[in-house]
């Protein structure tokens, strides 16, 4: 077949274990020079601890790793960099206070050195930009790049230390499609010089337009290796997760009387994350409203608004009326159900049991407390009753949430807002970090919701999904809020110039 | 050297790491007394034949854990809620201080001791609600404002009982005059020297039990502990629960100075404290912050104390040994728990 002085690593039967759940099975993996290979599956999955096994973080119970032919010393985090292996993880590993090159120089070389040493570097650092197609200035501050550039500084960072192999985790999820596709261009340059590309992603679409092969991860145990010239999205998602899954099919939207109008709202910014500038929107019964837009656009600002947490500086905000008072628990009171962006920072209290999350909210209210006193065998209750109506795989409603998985932690947030029949929805984020399966269940959901009459938020970073599940679509760029476009009257590359800030100027 | 958490602990790691944590306490102790020079096994012998070899021992035991136990409830409340409450000595002092001021004849029997206990608490309740007011408007940290207010009560005590509270007839002594016999706590026993705050210091651990556990300022309380943000988020009222844990907290170490004054000495002093306040946190820490194992913990801690007196008397080990052992108790002890989580592997 291939000449196998090709290979550049080769993972052969990796296992690991924790306890009784084994987290790789025996998985075996070829990457060869010059060729991407993505590697997909669900959320746990064993992407994550394979990963770790190759970055020396874990040491596998069996099996072994091979970079250029070397048996690569297990758990050891240099020894992989030190063979030429370079990672580029979802969360960025990069000082904001310090320029680019002197991030890129971090941990190789001493950054009081000046002079010669510095300008060598330097002018690497160009000859990789230009070489590559990463444009970033080396002087500027990171704090002050985009995501798109700070990402490239990653890469930068892997190839200044001689990368011969890049493995990218989940990297599109926080570039818009323009961003993604100059990744993409240099990726293909990266390989036209002979490198090689391990890309992390459950964005089927993007593994069709950029891996050669694709190895399919489920319950930790390699279930497919195909050639993407030979397979189809569907036929991937289908071995992802075992089996023929449907998608919901959103139906069109019926929408009624308007639930909640912001009328020219502002907000401060909070750091660097900008607040709302004049944004006008209006939620409406029984219509799904998408937010896309590239994360830390005043998102997070709006979530937090309808979530609360923060009161408007200008503007105002109306349902059935101006809002008196505004915090948290009257958002709760006045019907809104709060899907909260991190579901294990906000949304859950991780060593709370189940019982006790599922209350989080509402315990205040009669069913579940009287006169101060908490009626526990009645939180219980409600808590078995969204385990068995939500499908929430877990041992029981006495156990502490942290055990549970994603999916099913977001089915318990999802039953703890929706039971008690909310009028808005506000869904931030609702399926980042699920698999396939989770996904589906939590769409379905909110669009069961919005045909029961409930007006539906949904705020991602994900225009596929916003795309799918919205009636109507809005961008925000920079605090600022678009016109809304009805379903399907922009493509994904118009909304991707909106998302990079065009367009509001004349619509302002 | 790295830290691999582990999901599940087995049981044998959660009761024998600190079993073992215990036995190490015990080693370092033997040590200790055979560095002074003294027989090791018979030093351990003295330190519990000192705590609760015989009747007086331990009753006098249980003497000393009141105010630990009250202390320790105070600790455990506030930490539970991520409260860092290190001022249970001057909320001690400002109970102390109260049960003198209305125990010297201002009021009579049967008012004068539920009167007392309630204003000492809030009297305990209001040293705290300072700081924390001072942490939930400005943010100022309540470590620094709690452990400083502890010397400016200190020196607030001094000055009383050298001024306004000074008994005209102390011949002279710092101490305040002595309570009226209405004010004072009688003994659970007739002849045996233990007060009523003991039972009430075990009632006030069961009744703290209960709120964490049924009501639902308990929840708000473990919730604000656990997770600010997620409580936040879930519409409690994050600076509200603060403040009712900072009342509850300080009332509870006030109790501490109260029964003190008015079960054991009957006035009041400068050096009523020898650090109650400071202990009620090794106390607290060594419970896990559970009500009901300060209760056991105060009862570890005050026998080490009394102990370590009788033995120091007997075998002329110094006392301090005391100290040393708590320290070392408290050291093997988080490290035990520490150890408990997580799997140690060596690079």
């Amino acid at each position: 077949m291939t000449d196998p002085r090709d290979v550049v690593m080769r993972l052969d039967r990796i296992t690991k274990r924790f306890g009784a759940l084994t987290a790789n099975d025996a998985i075996s993996l070829t990457l060869r020079r010059g060729e991407v290979v993505a590697l997909l599956g669900e959320n746990g999955a064993g992407k994550t601890t394979l990963m770790n096994i190759l970055f020396g973080h874990y040491v596998a119970d069996d099996g072994r790793v091979e970079v250029f032919g070397q048996p690569l010393s297990p758990g050891n985090p240099r020894a992989a960099l030190a063979a030429g292996v370079g990672m580029v993880h979802q969360h960025f590993t990069l000082a904001d206070n310090l320029t680019v090159l002197d991030n890129i120089r971090l941990g190789t070389e001493s950054l009081l050195s000046r002079g010669a040493s510095r300008a060598a570097a330097r002018a690497r650092v160009d000859r990789l930009s230009r070489d590559f197609g990463l444009a970033v200035h080396p002087d500027a501050r990171v704090g002050s790049l985009t995501v798109g550039e700070r990402q490239r500084v990653e890469i930068l960072k892997a190839l200044y230390r001689d990368a011969r192999i890049l493995i990218l985790d989940e990297p599109t999820a926080v570039l818009t499609p323009q961003e993604a596709e100059a990744l993409f261009a240099t990726l293909r340059r990266a390989i036209a010089q002979g490198l090689s590309i391990l890309f992390i992603s459950h964005k089927l679409h993007e593994v069709m337009a950029i891996a050669d092969r694709c190895v399919v991860l489920r319950h930790g145990k390699v279930v497919g290796e195909v050639t993407t010239a030979e397979t189809s999205g569907a036929a991937l998602a289908a071995m992802m997760v075992g089996g023929e899954i449907a998608l919901p099919e959103a139906r069109p939207a019926t929408a009624g009387k308007v639930l909640m109008r912001l009328d020219g709202v502002t907000t401060p910014d909070k750091g660097a994350a900008p607040g709302l500038k004049r944004v006008t929107l209006d939620l409406r019964a029984g219509e799904i409203v998408g937010l896309a837009g590239v994360s830390g656009n005043g998102q997070a600002a709006l979530a937090d608004l309808i979530s609360g947490l923060i009161l408007p500086g200008s503007g105002s905000v109306t349902m059935d009326g101006p809002l008196a008072r505004w915090s948290p628990r009257e958002a709760i009171r006045q019907g809104i159900a709060r899907i909260p962006e991190d579901r294990h920072k906000t949304g859950t209290i991780a060593d709370f049991t189940l019982t006790e999350n599922a209350v989080l909210e509402g315990y205040w209210q009669p069913g579940f407390s009287k006169a101060g006193l908490m009626d526990w065998r009645a939180a219980e209750g409600f808590a078995q009753g969204i385990i068995a109506a939500y499908d929430v795989r877990c041992p029981g409603p006495g156990a502490r949430i942290r055990l549970l998985s994603g999916g099913n932690m977001q089915k318990l947030i999802l039953g703890r807002v929706l039971e008690p029949g909310p009028k808005i929805i506000l869904a931030n984020q609702p399926v980042r970090g699920l698999d396939v399966g989770a996904i589906a269940y939590v769409q379905s959901r909110l669009i069961a919701a919005r045909d029961g009459g409930a007006a539906v938020l949904l705020i991602s970073e994900d225009l596929d999904e916003i795309m799918g599940l919205a009636d109507v679509i809005h961008v925000m760029s920079e605090g600022r809020l678009s016109p809304g476009f009805p379903r399907g009257s922009k493509t994904a590359a118009e909304l991707g110039l909106w998302m990079a800030g065009q367009g509001f100027d004349h619509a302002a | 050297m790295r830290l691999d958490p582990i999901a599940a602990p087995s049981l044998r790691r959660q009761i024998g790491l600190p079993a073992l944590a215990l036995l190490a306490t015990i080693a370092v102790a033997m040590m200790l007394a055979l560095i002074a020079g003294a027989n090791p096994l018979a030093t351990l012998g003295l330190i519990a034949k000192g705590a609760v070899g015989s009747k007086f021992a331990a009753l006098e035991t249980l003497n000393r854990a009141t105010p630990l136990i009250f202390t320790g409830l105070a600790v455990a409340v506030a930490f539970r809620a991520k409260l860092w409450n290190i001022g249970a000595e001057a909320q001690l002092y400002a109970g102390a201080i109260v049960a003198v001021l209305l125990g010297t004849g201002v009021l009579g029997a049967p008012l004068v001791l539920p009167v007392s206990a309630l204003a000492a608490m809030l009297a305990g309740a209001l040293v705290l609600l300072g700081p924390v007011m001072l942490k939930t408007r400005l943010g100022v940290d309540e470590v620094v404002t709690t452990l400083l207010l502890n010397f400016v009560m200190l020196l607030f005590v001094s000055y009383l009982l050298e001024g306004p509270m000074k008994d005209p007839m102390g011949m002279g002594w710092p101490k305040s005059a002595a309570l009226v016999k209405e004010a004072r706590l009688p003994r659970i026993v007739d002849g045996l020297r233990l007060h009523w705050g003991f039972a009430l210091a075990l009632i006030a651990a069961v009744a703290v039990w209960v709120i964490q556990t049924r009501s639902t300022l308990g929840f708000e309380m473990r919730a604000v502990g656990q997770n600010r943000e997620a409580a936040r988020f879930a519409g409690m009222p994050v600076n509200v629960v603060l403040v009712k844990t900072a009342l509850l907290s300080g009332g509870l170490a006030a109790l501490a100075g109260w029964s003190e004054v008015a079960g054991l000495k009957g006035h009041l002093s400068s050096d009523l404290s020898p650090g109650f306040g400071y202990t009620g946190i090794i106390v607290a820490m060594l419970a896990l912050l559970h009500p009901l194992g300060v209760v056991l913990s105060a009862l570890f801690v005050a026998a080490i104390f009394v102990g370590s007196d009788s033995m120091s008397r007997a075998a002329g080990v110094p006392t301090y040994i005391a100290d040393m052992l708590l320290a070392t108790a408290l050291l093997f002890m988080v490290l035990a728990l520490m150890l408990t989580r997580y799997r140690v592997v060596w690079k």
